[in-house]
């Protein structure tokens, strides 16, 4: 990417992940690329079933290799940690990545006390005192905003709002300092009032830990706040990936055109909010050519045949749509841009 | 938490008070042999046996019998508390006959809910985390063996087996501990054994189903996005959850084998506190039936309140609740 960042942390490489079915073999990711840098903010926009948890799962080894079919480089510092044993695997997990998941209220254990969940994430990594342990998880608690941490850290998960467990779960994924955190549609479950808190508290962290962050999400208004970069998946394929900017001021795929124009915003009244019509495809039998021309409201004859690449487009990102430039940037300036109050 | 299990023991009285009171109107709509003449002896006179009618409360309906029943059942007799009142079969005092059965009912379930707890937890974990494997079928089909196979024949086929044909444990009968301990132990362990397949067959099934429905949760997926070893990540986390059921189901089978466990007892000649259901049932004794019903209904009220009680122990939303 142009952009310069700090050094590359995650470096995923042409990733295809296949799940075996009873009904034959699900293609949820496919050919995937991407890179994450120190200080950088990658957010993944994708529909439900778009890949974008999938792929993230595979890099913290959270798919169950029985059923599930993993190929390319996910290369984590330069190790490939689709290579690693299990117990390496392990002492990745939650020391070096740390991920936190979409529904706050189901992802803590709710019989054991807050204080005690997060001892345990100390303790899973560094051979401290059950005491040390549970200081430190106090101090993260008090890092990621929950006031009184020190007796809140004796409360039970129940005893918390969503928001707060949310807050939770991120300073679990802190303890070690991780490099990267990934953070798995951390807001859907939330008010939008603690939506923002939720996003602000992320960029926050990156900043004092030091790290980058992967934001998953269907919400692109949830990446417009904080992501340097986008990747938008369609289909467990990239349809669109480059520097936030680039995404937000120029898109060049209908589909990411399509996010756009569905997405409110507080000027935007509901009638002129564009569904994209359809669904998305069955991953058990992708359609020919671009996985998006059944639903694509500019396809022309390639879509329906070969798959289209990624092509670089002059504005210095990655688009796989066979449309012309030219063709693109009147589309975008006359129909969308002009919507959305942006000038070509 | 006090409050709580004192308003759980009043209603408990209360439905043992109404179980009994059932068992006492059931009983006056069977057709009735006369008691009296049963409890009289061999040769009773007609007015001996106006004597025992007033004596036993006969002659009058049965609620006022019922009250006298209620009475001495507060209040206790002169055998103690709480007065059951005299078998009609042998005028022995209830309670005496009681006392002496239970211990060898209750020997025979502290045992083999220890084996099949063991047992039926250890399988359903190995089944669930080896799930779809040789292993898990083979469990399984193990499962379906032991919740087909009917007591009668397993405990036939155990004494033929173990007693008759290896001479490696006792025969039926029941041996007092305190006679003699080693023999109380061989004549329990098939007894234990036998009662104990079944339930183990149980509880590996309910174990596996309900460690692979926690293993699915989110909070499991946090527990591995840790770093945890898979071991605890089963056991700590998955295994702590999935136990709210296996409590449950616990508490309801133990309460029922006080009254129930007729099969295994018959067979292996125990003749514990079911083989006295039985009995007294078949000869129409009623202060002994009622004896028993009460035991038992004490025995589910009792399991209910310890199971509520262990809920609040291991689940901290009950007891904030």
């Amino acid at each position: 990417m142009a952009s310069a960042g700090g050094a590359t942390l995650l470096d995923v490489r042409d990733l295809s992940v296949r799940f075996r079915t009873r009904d034959g073999i699900v293609q949820a990711v496919s050919n995937l690329s991407y890179t994450l840098r120190r200080g950088e903010t990658l957010g993944i926009v994708g529909e439900s079933g778009s890949g974008k948890s999938v792929s993230n799962l595979a890099t913290m080894g959270l798919l169950n290799r029985a059923y599930t079919q993993i190929s390319g480089e996910i290369l984590f510092e330069g190790t490939d940690l689709l290579k690693l044993r299990p117990d390496e695997m392990r002492r990745i997990r939650g020391k070096d990545i740390g991920m936190i998941f979409q529904d706050p209220f189901a992802s803590l254990h709710p019989m054991y006390r807050i204080g005690k969940q997060l001892a345990e994430a100390v303790l899973a990594h560094e051979d401290v005192s059950g005491d040390a342990a549970w200081s430190r998880g106090v101090e993260l608690l008090e890092a990621v905003g929950i006031p009184n941490a020190r007796s809140r850290a004796r409360d039970y998960p129940h005893q918390f709002s969503g928001g707060m467990r949310q807050r939770v779960m991120i300073a679990m994924a802190l303890v070690h300092n991780p490099d990267v955190l990934i953070a798995d549609e951390p807001t859907t479950a939330l008010d939008v009032t603690v939506q923002a808190q939720i996003l602000e508290l992320i960029d926050r962290v990156k900043r004092e830990f030091d790290c980058g962050v992967i934001l998953i999400t269907h919400d692109l208004g949830v990446v417009a706040e904080t992501a340097t970069h986008v990747l938008v998946m369609y289909a467990g394929r990239a349809m669109e990936y480059g520097p936030a900017n680039e995404i937000f001021n120029a898109a060049q795929h209908p589909y990411t055109w399509g996010l756009l124009e569905s997405m409110p915003t507080v000027e935007k009244r509901l009638e002129t909010l564009i569904p994209i019509e359809g669904s998305p495809p069955s991953l058990l039998h992708p359609p020919r050519g671009c996985p998006f021309h059944p639903r694509c409201k500019f396809r022309f004859e390639p879509c329906d045949g070969e798959l289209p690449p990624l092509f670089q487009v002059p504005g210095g990102h990655l688009d796989a749509c066979y449309l012309s430039p030219e063709r693109k940037r009147d589309l975008w300036t006359k129909r969308i841009g002009a919507e959305l109050g942006v000038t070509g | 938490m006090l409050l709580y299990i004192a308003r759980r023991l009043v209603w408990t009285i209360v439905v043992i008070l109404v179980v009994v009171l059932i068992t006492f109107v059931v009983f006056f709509k069977l057709p009735n042999g006369d008691p009296a003449l049963r409890f009289a002896g061999r040769s009773p006179t007609p007015e001996s046996l106006a004597l025992i009618r007033h004596r036993l409360h006969l002659d009058k309906p049965f609620y006022i019998e019922f009250g006298y029943f209620a009475k001495n059942f507060f209040l206790g007799d002169q055998n103690g508390w709480p007065g059951l009142g005299y078998s009609y079969e042998g005028s022995v005092p209830v309670m005496q006959e009681i006392k002496q059965r239970a211990p060898r009912t209750l020997c025979l379930i502290a045992g083999a809910a220890t084996l099949w707890l063991v047992f039926g937890l250890a399988i359903g974990v190995l089944s669930a985390v080896k799930r779809r494997t040789i292993v898990d079928r083979l469990a399984m089909g193990f499962a379906l063996f032991g919740i087909s196979a009917p007591v009668f024949w397993l405990g036939l086929m155990a004494l033929y087996i173990f007693w008759k044909t290896l001479h490696l444990t006792g025969g039926s009968g029941y041996v007092a501990f305190s006679q003699n301990p080693g023999a109380w132990f061989s004549h329990l362990i098939l007894p234990w054994s036998v009662l104990a397949l079944l339930y183990i067959a149980i509880y590996a099934r309910l174990t596996r189903g309900s460690l692979l429905e926690t293993l699915g949760e989110d909070y499991i997926r946090t527990a591995r996005a840790k770093g945890l070893s898979e071991r605890r990540v089963i056991f700590r986390h998955g295994l702590r959850a999935s136990l709210t059921p296996i409590v449950t189901q616990f508490g309801l089978d133990v309460a029922l084998l006080v009254g129930g466990a007729v099969i295994t007892e018959s067979v292996f000649n125990l003749q514990g506190l079911g083989w006295l259901a039985i009995n007294s049932f078949l000869t129409q004794d009623l202060p002994t039936v009622l004896g028993v019903v009460l035991l038992g209904a004490a025995a589910v009220a009792i399991m209910n309140l310890l199971v509520d009680i262990a809920y609040a122990f291991l689940d901290p939303r009950v007891r904030y609740a």
